[in-house]
């Protein structure tokens, strides 16, 4: 019902007014879109026998994969929705990996948390320097932050970690794990339920099971984070003064707002968030801090913010799905990447059905069918796919995502403008 | 008139000049910090450490400038009409190697082997390209994020791709594609006498992409829109440009140019694309094309600055023992700072434009009105 609604309100109002709403699905459609891919998915485990689809390991995985996207994607929201873009995210991220290694190492978890958090926001306000006070192109700046930050790290590497026990010039020595919380009783019943390998109801319990054993402090942390970034940045003056830099800051200072402050504290913000996905990587996800260990997932964190439309809410579903096609590459890899080949396979035969019902112009129409049934023809010539190809798993998703979805979007409207104090005129 | 295009000159230097003298320092307060030798540090990077290395380093240098000029280049095409291609990394390392294994495949006489080479290499780096280009168009993806993922995906499909020509080897723990023969090198030429290390024949090349460049951007009709259309989509679309069409051919021109980035090092040195060959050349470029402000003398010159610092950086380890990544981080502050000097000149140069208009103004008006002060 409620899809019918959003779907048909879509189509002739394209250009009305009410577009700007068109992208945006509420609560019970999110909740309808996720009980759908979960019928998909165990829909497919048992078509294909690949367990590792929707078991609560690779759910658990995902969530350990998803928070150092949804962190860098989190930073990138605060900082672009007060109008700086931010791809200086995988450098600022990088500073937190190794800020957790140092101070993690030397006097515990706790203190690489720290201290991992200070540097990145260092790194923001380098980048709120550059931008903000010097009026530097913000892509320029965060690229030159990118360049900066992995020539640091291993400069710095070289003198802090070499010769320690276990540290050496790209990695630091062992860092003790946060603490991790698992709710006592429910996890064993769930796990018996999982176990049963029934249709849907075992798929549901790997669900549940994933998101209550052993989920890190820091996890909650980023769940914790993302809530009070929605409640601070809608439901607060201050989050309303800081949206409107992003979206007219000559109008936000004709109002009063000191838009270079509100700036500075949205991109130092950012690169603290940054940081503390990267402390989530050294400490949560490995247990050292490793050169490289960031992988990109600074970029993989801002698409994810795109693709969830610069909302919190979006976001957290953009970073989920990262995170999940992360994790099945990690877990048996090939034979589960290869039955996401039959997913992709029923989604785009399902938009191919619902273009010619909607009479929907026939190139489009076109090509999700070829594409279907040269995916069906893959998935059937095959047996598995080659590890050097589920490695590129999430970026093909990143893609094939983005560019689906990328133009029911809306970007904070004075996102990456130059500003200037007093030149509004 | 003649005085004001000085000022304009002098204040074109002055930015570089600026940002080199604030990364010395810079760095110097890092080294100290660190408590790395300062003065043995400067003294490794300006002398090439041992006695005699030099002319040996400026060969290398020249060599690797070569490299990063033509990935700069690539950049540079995208950057004067507002397009972030990130994606020369993955273009170039995808076009070498269908270079190397088209030029391994094939034996033809010497032009025409080498024009095979480039030309498969240009094609490739501009079709990986395109995809970005035609997501941007058609689907209104940032190439940002699009070529940033591209360049992931063509490093997994490198190196399966890798996997797969070089099958049929012998067991090997660094697999590679079968070496070009003699035909489609290009032979390299004494840059220095006193070196017995040869420059790279693929310079001329490099010098010819830049001559290209200057005509094709600053004499063309192409050029005017291109640039129109980096300044001013609105502009540009009201003179009748078809920015679509623009920004698909200039990505494509750009992945073109990248496509030749792997070349002087395939066709000089190795002959042959394995797991060891350079990556990240792509990041540098973007680096380079910053510092060199998208000129091609700029660029040229920033070029052959980060490459001299990479070159010098080598013995730093043995003889300062200092980690070479040093050079890494004063390149990123010369980045940073470059462009925050441009930025500062640039005000400087209004200020200053607007006090010379209002003292001219003033000098020919009658002297009835009192200025305040």
């Amino acid at each position: 019902m409620s899809t019918s609604v959003t779907a048909a309100a879509g189509a002739p109002t394209a250009s009305s007014p009410v577009r700007g709403r068109r992208g945006r699905l509420g609560p019970r459609e999110w909740v309808l879109a996720g009980v759908t891919a979960l019928f998909l998915l165990s829909f497919v485990r048992l078509l294909t026998g690949a367990q590792d689809i929707g078991s609560s390991g690779t759910l658990a995985a995902s969530i350990a994969l998803a928070v150092p996207i949804a962190m860098a994607g989190l930073g990138g929201l605060w900082s672009e929705r007060s109008g700086v873009v931010n791809i200086g995210l995988e450098g600022m991220m990088i500073f937190g990996t190794w800020g957790a290694g140092f101070a993690g190492y030397q006097w515990g978890p706790w203190a690489g948390l720290a201290c991992g958090v200070l540097f990145g926001a260092l790194g923001g306000l380098l980048h709120a320097v550059a931008t903000v006070t010097f009026n530097v192109d913000h892509i320029v700046s965060g690229v030159a932050i990118n360049l900066l930050a992995a020539g640091t790290v291993k400069y710095l590497s070289g003198l802090a970690f070499v010769g320690k026990p276990g540290g050496g010039k790209t990695q630091s020595p062992q860092i003790d794990d946060l603490p991790s919380v698992t709710v006592p009783g429910v996890s064993d019943a769930l796990l018996s339920l999982e176990r049963q390998r029934w249709f849907f109801v075992s798929d549901l319990a790997a669900v549940v099971r994933g998101l209550v054993t052993s989920v890190s402090v820091l996890t909650l942390l980023a769940v914790a984070l993302i809530v009070g970034t929605y409640f601070v940045l809608w439901r607060t003056a201050f989050g309303l003064r800081l949206r409107s830099c992003g979206e007219n800051p000559v109008a936000a200072e004709s109002l009063g707002v000191d838009v270079y402050r509100y700036k500075y504290i949205a991109v130092v913000v950012s690169g603290a968030l940054a940081g503390l996905g990267g402390v989530f990587l050294a400490e949560v996800a490995s247990s050292a801090y490793r050169d490289g260990q960031t992988g990109g997932r600074g970029f993989i964190g801002l698409a994810a913010m795109i693709f969830g439309n610069w909302r919190p809410g979006g976001l957290l579903i953009g970073s989920g799905l990262f995170g999940y096609t992360d994790a099945l590459q990690l877990r048996q890899g090939g034979q589960s990447v290869h039955a996401l080949l039959l997913v992709l396979v029923l989604i785009l035969a399902a938009i191919t059905v619902w273009r010619v019902v909607r009479r929907r112009p026939l190139v489009g129409t076109v090509i999700s069918a070829v594409v279907a049934v040269l995916l069906l023809g893959w998935y059937l010539a095959s047996d598995e796919i080659p590890g050097d190809f589920t490695g590129m798993t999430p970026y093909v998703a990143t893609l094939l995502v983005l560019s689906l979805s990328s133009q029911r979007l809306r970007m904070p409207a004075a996102d990456g403008l130059r500003y200037r104090r007093g030149e509004g005129g | 008139m003649r005085n004001r295009d000085w000022t304009r000159v002098a204040l074109g230097f002055a930015a570089p000049l600026l940002a080199i003298v604030f990364s010395v320092i810079v760095t110097s307060l890092i080294l100290v910090a660190a408590g790395d030798p300062v003065g043995t540090t400067w003294r490794t990077l300006a002398t090439g450490g041992l006695s005699g290395a030099l002319p040996r380093n400026l060969v290398n240098t020249v060599n690797l400038g070569t490299t990063y000029y033509l990935s700069a280049v690539a950049v540079a095409i995208g950057f004067r009409m507002n397009l972030f291609n990130i994606g020369v990394d993955g273009q170039y390392r995808l076009a070498v190697f269908a270079a190397a294994v088209v030029g391994g495949a094939v034996t033809l006489p010497r032009p025409l082997h080498v024009l095979l080479i480039v030309v498969v290499a240009m094609v490739v780096g501009g079709a990986w390209a395109a995809i970005a280009g035609l997501l941007k168009v058609g689907r209104g993806v940032s190439e940002v994020i699009s070529t940033i993922m591209l360049n992931a995906i063509a490093g997994g499909l490198v190196a399966y791709l890798l996997r797969r020509v070089a099958s049929g080897q012998q067991a090997s723990n660094n697999i590679a594609t079968p070496s070009i023969p003699e035909s489609g090198r290009v032979p390299g030429f004494t840059l220095l006498p006193s070196s017995p290390l040869l420059a790279y024949g693929f310079l001329f090349v490099a010098i010819l992409v830049g001559l290209g460049y200057w005509y094709l951007l600053g004499r063309t009709r192409f050029g005017f829109d291109l640039r129109a259309t980096g300044l001013s989509p609105s502009a540009a679309v009201a003179s009748g440009v078809n920015v679509r069409r623009m920004v698909l051919a200039a990505m494509v021109l750009s992945g073109a140019v990248a496509g030749l980035v792997g070349l002087p090092e395939l066709l000089g040195k190795t002959y042959t694309y394995d797991l060891s060959f350079p990556a990240g050349l792509g990041f540098t470029g973007i680096a380079i094309a910053l510092v060199g402000r998208n000129s091609p003398v700029g660029i040229a010159l920033a070029a052959l600055l980060f490459a001299y610092l990479d070159t010098a950086s080598n013995p730093l380890q043995i003889l300062a023992d200092v980690a070479p990544e040093i050079v890494k981080i004063m390149q990123g502050v010369i980045v940073l700072s470059v462009v925050i000097a441009y930025e500062l000149v640039r005000r400087y140069g209004v200020v200053h434009e607007q006090r010379r208009v209002a003292a001219q103004l003033s000098a020919t008006r009658p002297q009835t009105e009192e200025v305040p002060a």
